[in-house]
C-alpha cells in the first residue's frame, strides 16, 4: 500500500483554489485517471473530471499533470516517480469546472479548415465506387490522421497563450491531413483559410505541440509542411 | 427550461448516430434540421475503441467470397437466433458502407494494388474484415464526425445527457436533456428520433467498454413503453488485458496470434479443432474460462486467472504494421513487450447482442409489435436482430454503419412527409417541466440517508459478475434476481454536489438509476431462458433447445414490473444445425 498526495486545482464557477487529497493505492501500475476516479467515488463526488475510454483513444482526459499537459489515463503513477501529484486543467482554455475545460472553440477552429474530403459531394453520396488509394499515398497523411482532438497540443502552444485567435496545431494539423489525402481536391479552399494572419504564420516552431501529443501526431511538422506548400506554390501539400 | 426545435434528434454520437446524421442530411437535401445529442463530447463515443475491423464482401470475384457466405457465417455465429431477413440486409449494405466510408476519407489499410485489405476474423470462413490497422473504430468515428462538419443542418450538442424520451399517443415528440456545460435543463421538441446510444458493458465490472457505456437510455426507453429484446445475450470478448479489461483486438488472432495455457499448450484445439483461436467469441471465452477453472491458467497478482495471447512468432514488422495499438496497449497497461512475452488476457464483457426491439428497418417497437411513430434505433442500442445469441467480431461496425444510414434515410423521408414542426402543445411541455423538477429538484438535493450512486453501482457490478456471468445457473440467478430487486427499491441517491454546472455526481446518479432496470431485464430474461445458446450458457441446461427456445425474448414494463413475451425468429434459408468450428 502506498500513499499519494494529489493536489488538484479546482474551480467552481466563481473561485479557484487548490485542494489536497490523500489516496492509498495498492499498485503503482494504475493511471492518474484511476486515482481521480477513486477520489470522486470515495472522497469527493463534487470533483469534475472529463473521461471515458480509459485507453488513450477517446481524448477526454487531457489535463496538466506535474506541469506537463497529458492524458490522465495514459499517465501511470509509476511513470511519475513521485508520491506527490499536481493536477490542473489544461492551459489556454476556459475552465468550466475543476479539471473540465471548454474545448468547443478548438472544435470550431477545426471546422473552419473544412476537415472532410472536398470534391463533388454528389460523387460521395450518390455513387458506389471506391475513390481508391495506393499504400504510398496513404502514408502521406496517415500519421496526421491519428489526432484524437484532446486539445493537449492547444494547451501547450506558447502562441495560443498570447493570441487566442491563432488557429493552432489541432486545426492546422487537420488542414494538412485532409489536403494531403489523395482523394481530396480541397487544397485551394483550405489554403485560403490558413494562409492568413491567424493561420499558419503565427507559429514560430516551438514544437511543444509535437512534444506533448499523446498519439505522436507531430502537428508541428504538419504546420511546416503547410507553410512549405504555400511558399512553394505547390498544387497540393 | 429552454425549448429547442429540430426535425430530427439523434441520441448518441457513435458510428450509428453519426452515420444516421450524414444520411439524413444528404437524403433531405439540407432541408431538415438535425440535432445530435451526446452525453459526452460527440467525437469521444465508445465506437472509437473498436479495433479489429468491419466485415463486408468487397471483391467476391477475387476472393471467392459471397453475400450468401457472409450471411451464413453470421447466422451460424448467432447460434441461429438472428433474423435471417435482417442478416440479408446487413450483408448487402455492408460493402456499400465500406465504400462510402472510403469516399469520406477513412484511411483503410491497402493492398499494394490499392484494394482495401481484409483480414481473417473469428467465425468468418473467409478473410472479409476490412480494417485501418487496429484502430478501425477510431478512424471510422473520427472521419464520420469530421464528415458531419460538412453539413450546416447538423447541429452537435456535446455533453447533453438525455433524461427522458417523450412519447405521446404512440408518437415520438422529443427528449429532455441536462446540458452539463451550461448547467441547464432543456426540452428538445422534434418530429423524429434515432436512438443510437450503444451498449451497457458497465453493468459489469470487468469490461472492455468505456466508462460512459452504461446503457441507461435503454431503461429510459423501457419506461416509455418501448420493448427490449434478447438482452440476456451478453458477449464476453475472449481477450481483454489483465487487470484493466482494456480490449486486445481479435485482430491479434486474425493476424495469427495463439492462445496458450500455463503448460504452453494451444488449448483451443480441444474446443474448436478446425477454427482454433478463430472460433466465435462465445466458444473461445468459455474455453479460456474452462482452462482457468481446471487449473491450467496463469495467476495474476490481482487474483485474476488468465491465459497468454502469444504474438511472438508474428515478427516485429507485421505487428507494427497491422496491430501497433495492441503492442502499445500491452506495453503501457500490462508492462510487457509482445515481441518477447505473451499478453495476459481473459474474457471481459464487451457487447450486448440485445437492445431496443425493432423491426428489420430499425423502427422502434412496443411489446405488441407496434411502431412508435417517428422513432428508430440503430447500432448496439438496437436489436434488429442480426447478431442473435452471439455476434461475430467485425459485424458490429458494419451493423452500426448500415442501420445508421437506413434509419437516417427513413427518418428524413418521414420528416419531409409531415407538416412543418409547430410549437409543442401544453401537454408535452408539462411533461418536460415535470421531468426538470424530477432531475433538478428531487434528485439534486442532499438525501443524507440514501446510498451514493457509486455504492449502488458497486453492488450492481457485484451482482452481475457473480450471478449473471458467462456460466449461469438457475439457482444462482434466482438469488441474483432477489438482490437486484432489492437494489431497485433504492429510489433516491445521495448527490453531494449541489451545483448545476457540470454536476457529474448528478449525471452518475441518473446513469445508475437506469442501469438497475436494465440489469433486471438481463436477469429476468436469462433466468427464464432454459437452454444454452450462443453467449447465454446455463450449467443446468447445457444444450440448445430449438423446440422451445428458438425465439426472441421481448421485455417490457407493465405496472412497474418487467414482463416477458416472445416473438418468433425469422428463418428464410438456414434451419438450425449443430455449430461446429
Amino acid at each position: 500500500m502506498k500513499s499519494l498526495v494529489v493536489k488538484v486545482k479546482r474551480f467552481d464557477g466563481s473561485k479557484t483554489w487548490w485542494q489536497e487529497y490523500k489516496v492509498d493505492i495498492s499498485s503503482e501500475k494504475i493511471s492518474v485517471l484511476d486515482v481521480l476516479i477513486k477520489i470522486k467515488e470515495e472522497q469527493d463526488p463534487t470533483l469534475a473530471v472529463r473521461y471515458s475510454c480509459r485507453m488513450a483513444i477517446c481524448g477526454s482526459c487531457g489535463m496538466v499533470i506535474n506541469g506537463i499537459p497529458r492524458l490522465a489515463c495514459q499517465t501511470l503513477i509509476s511513470e511519475l516517480g513521485d508520491s506527490k501529484i499536481t493536477v490542473e486543467p489544461m492551459w489556454n482554455h476556459e475552465v468550466v469546472k475543476d479539471l473540465v475545460v471548454d474545448l468547443e472553440p478548438d472544435f470550431e477552429k477545426v471546422k473552419a479548415v473544412k476537415p472532410y474530403i472536398l470534391r463533388d459531394t454528389k460523387e460521395i453520396y450518390e455513387s458506389d465506387v471506391e475513390f481508391g488509394q495506393r499504400p504510398e499515398d496513404l502514408e502521406k497523411y496517415y500519421n496526421f490522421a491519428y489526432c484524437i482532438q484532446c486539445g493537449i497540443c492547444m494547451a501547450a502552444c506558447p502562441i495560443l497563450g498570447s493570441n487566442p485567435k491563432f488557429l493552432g496545431p489541432m486545426a492546422l494539423n487537420a488542414a494538412y491531413r485532409w489536403s494531403a489525402d489523395s482523394r481530396d481536391r480541397g487544397w485551394n479552399a483550405r489554403r485560403a483559410v490558413i494562409d492568413a494572419e491567424d493561420g499558419v504564420w503565427p507559429c514560430h516552431l516551438a514544437y511543444t505541440c509535437s512534444a506533448v501529443c499523446p498519439r505522436g501526431v507531430d502537428p508541428g511538422f504538419s504546420i511546416q509542411l503547410l507553410k512549405s506548400a504555400i511558399l512553394r506554390r505547390r498544387a497540393r501539400p | 427550461m429552454e425549448i429547442l426545435k429540430h426535425d430530427l434528434l439523434i441520441i448518441g454520437s457513435g458510428i450509428a448516430g453519426l452515420r444516421a446524421a450524414t444520411a439524413a442530411a444528404w437524403a433531405s437535401g439540407g432541408k431538415i434540421s438535425i440535432a445530435i445529442l451526446s452525453k459526452i463530447q460527440a467525437m469521444r463515443s465508445h465506437s472509437l475503441s473498436a479495433e479489429g475491423g468491419m466485415s463486408a464482401v468487397l471483391y467476391p470475384e477475387k476472393t471467392n467470397d459471397s453475400l450468401e457466405l457472409h450471411a451464413y457465417d453470421t447466422v451460424k455465429g448467432s447460434d441461429f437466433l438472428a433474423d435471417q431477413d435482417a442478416v440479408q440486409v446487413l450483408v448487402e449494405y455492408a460493402p456499400k458502407e465500406v465504400r462510402y466510408l472510403e469516399r469520406i476519407g477513412v484511411p483503410w489499410t491497402r493492398e499494394p494494388d490499392g484494394r482495401i485489405a481484409q483480414r481473417p476474423f473469428g467465425g468468418m470462413s473467409i478473410p472479409r474484415t476490412t480494417f485501418a490497422a487496429d484502430k478501425t473504430g477510431f478512424f471510422i468515428m473520427s472521419t464520420l464526425f469530421s464528415e458531419t462538419r460538412r453539413f450546416d443542418n447538423i447541429h452537435v450538442y456535446h455533453e447533453h445527457f438525455v433524461t427522458k424520451f417523450i412519447i405521446e399517443n404512440g408518437e415520438f415528440r422529443g427528449v429532455t436533456a441536462y446540458d452539463l456545460k451550461r448547467g441547464e435543463f432543456k426540452f428538445f421538441y422534434a418530429k423524429a428520433g434515432v436512438i443510437a446510444t450503444g451498449g451497457a458493458g458497465r453493468l459489469y465490472r470487468f469490461t472492455t467498454t468505456a466508462h460512459s457505456t452504461t446503457g441507461e437510455a435503454l431503461a429510459y426507453a423501457l419506461r416509455e413503453g418501448i420493448a427490449i429484446k434478447d438482452m440476456e445475450f451478453v458477449q464476453w470478448h475472449p481477450t481483454a488485458l489483465v487487470p484493466s479489461g482494456i480490449l486486445v483486438s481479435e485482430a491479434a488472432r486474425g493476424e495469427g496470434g495463439y492462445l496458450i495455457n500455463k503448460d504452453g499448450e494451444r488449448f483451443m484445439k480441444k474446443y474448436a479443432p478446425q477454427k482454433m483461436e478463430l472460433a466465435p467469441r462465445d466458444i473461445v471465452s468459455r474455453a479460456i474460462l474452462t482452462e482457468c477453472m481446471e487449473g491450467r491458467g496463469f495467476q495474476h497478482e490481482s487474483g485474476m486467472c488468465y491465459v497468454g495471447l502469444d504474438l511472438r512468432h508474428l515478427g516485429e514488422e507485421k505487428i507494427n504494421k497491422r496491430i501497433p495499438f495492441i503492442r502499445e496497449l500491452a506495453h503501457k497497461y500490462a508492462g510487457i513487450d509482445v515481441l518477447s512475452e505473451p499478453i495476459p488476457v481473459r474474457p471481459a464483457v464487451h457487447y450486448t447482442m440485445g437492445g431496443i426491439h425493432t423491426d428489420t428497418w430499425g423502427r422502434v417497437l412496443t411489446a405488441d409489435g407496434k411502431w412508435v411513430r417517428g422513432l428508430w434505433a440503430a447500432g448496439e442500442a438496437a436489436a434488429v436482430s442480426v447478431h442473435g445469441a452471439n455476434r461475430l467480431g467485425s459485424n458490429s461496425l458494419s451493423e452500426c454503419s448500415v442501420w445508421g444510414r437506413l434509419t437516417g434515410e427513413q427518418a428524413a423521408k418521414y420528416i419531409l412527409e409531415q407538416p412543418p414542426l409547430s410549437s409543442p402543445d401544453g401537454k408535452v411541455v408539462e411533461i418536460a417541466k415535470k421531468e426538470e423538477a424530477r432531475v433538478f429538484d428531487k434528485l439534486l438535493h442532499k438525501e443524507v440517508n440514501a446510498p451514493t450512486p457509486y455504492e449502488v453501482k458497486r453492488q450492481l457490478n457485484d451482482i452481475m459478475e457473480e450471478h449473471f456471468g458467462p456460466f449461469r445457473h438457475g439457482s444462482a440467478m434466482a438469488e441474483g434476481l432477489a438482490k437486484l430487486k432489492k437494489l431497485r427499491d433504492v429510489s433516491s441517491y445521495r448527490v453531494v454536489d449541489s451545483s448545476k454546472v457540470y454536476n457529474q455526481n448528478l449525471k452518475d446518479a441518473l446513469e445508475v438509476d437506469g442501469m438497475i432496470d436494465l440489469a433486471l431485464v438481463i436477469g429476468i430474461g436469462a433466468y427464464a431462458r432454459m437452454e444454452s445458446r450462443g453467449a447465454h450458457y446455463r450449467l443446468d441446461y447445457p444444450k440448445r433447445d430449438d423446440v422451445n427456445w428458438l425465439r426472441h425474448t421481448v421485455a417490457y414494463l407493465y405496472g412497474g414490473e418487467i414482463k416477458l413475451t416472445y416473438t418468433p425468429v425469422t428463418i428464410t434459408k438456414w434451419q438450425p444445425e449443430e455449430r461446429r468450428y
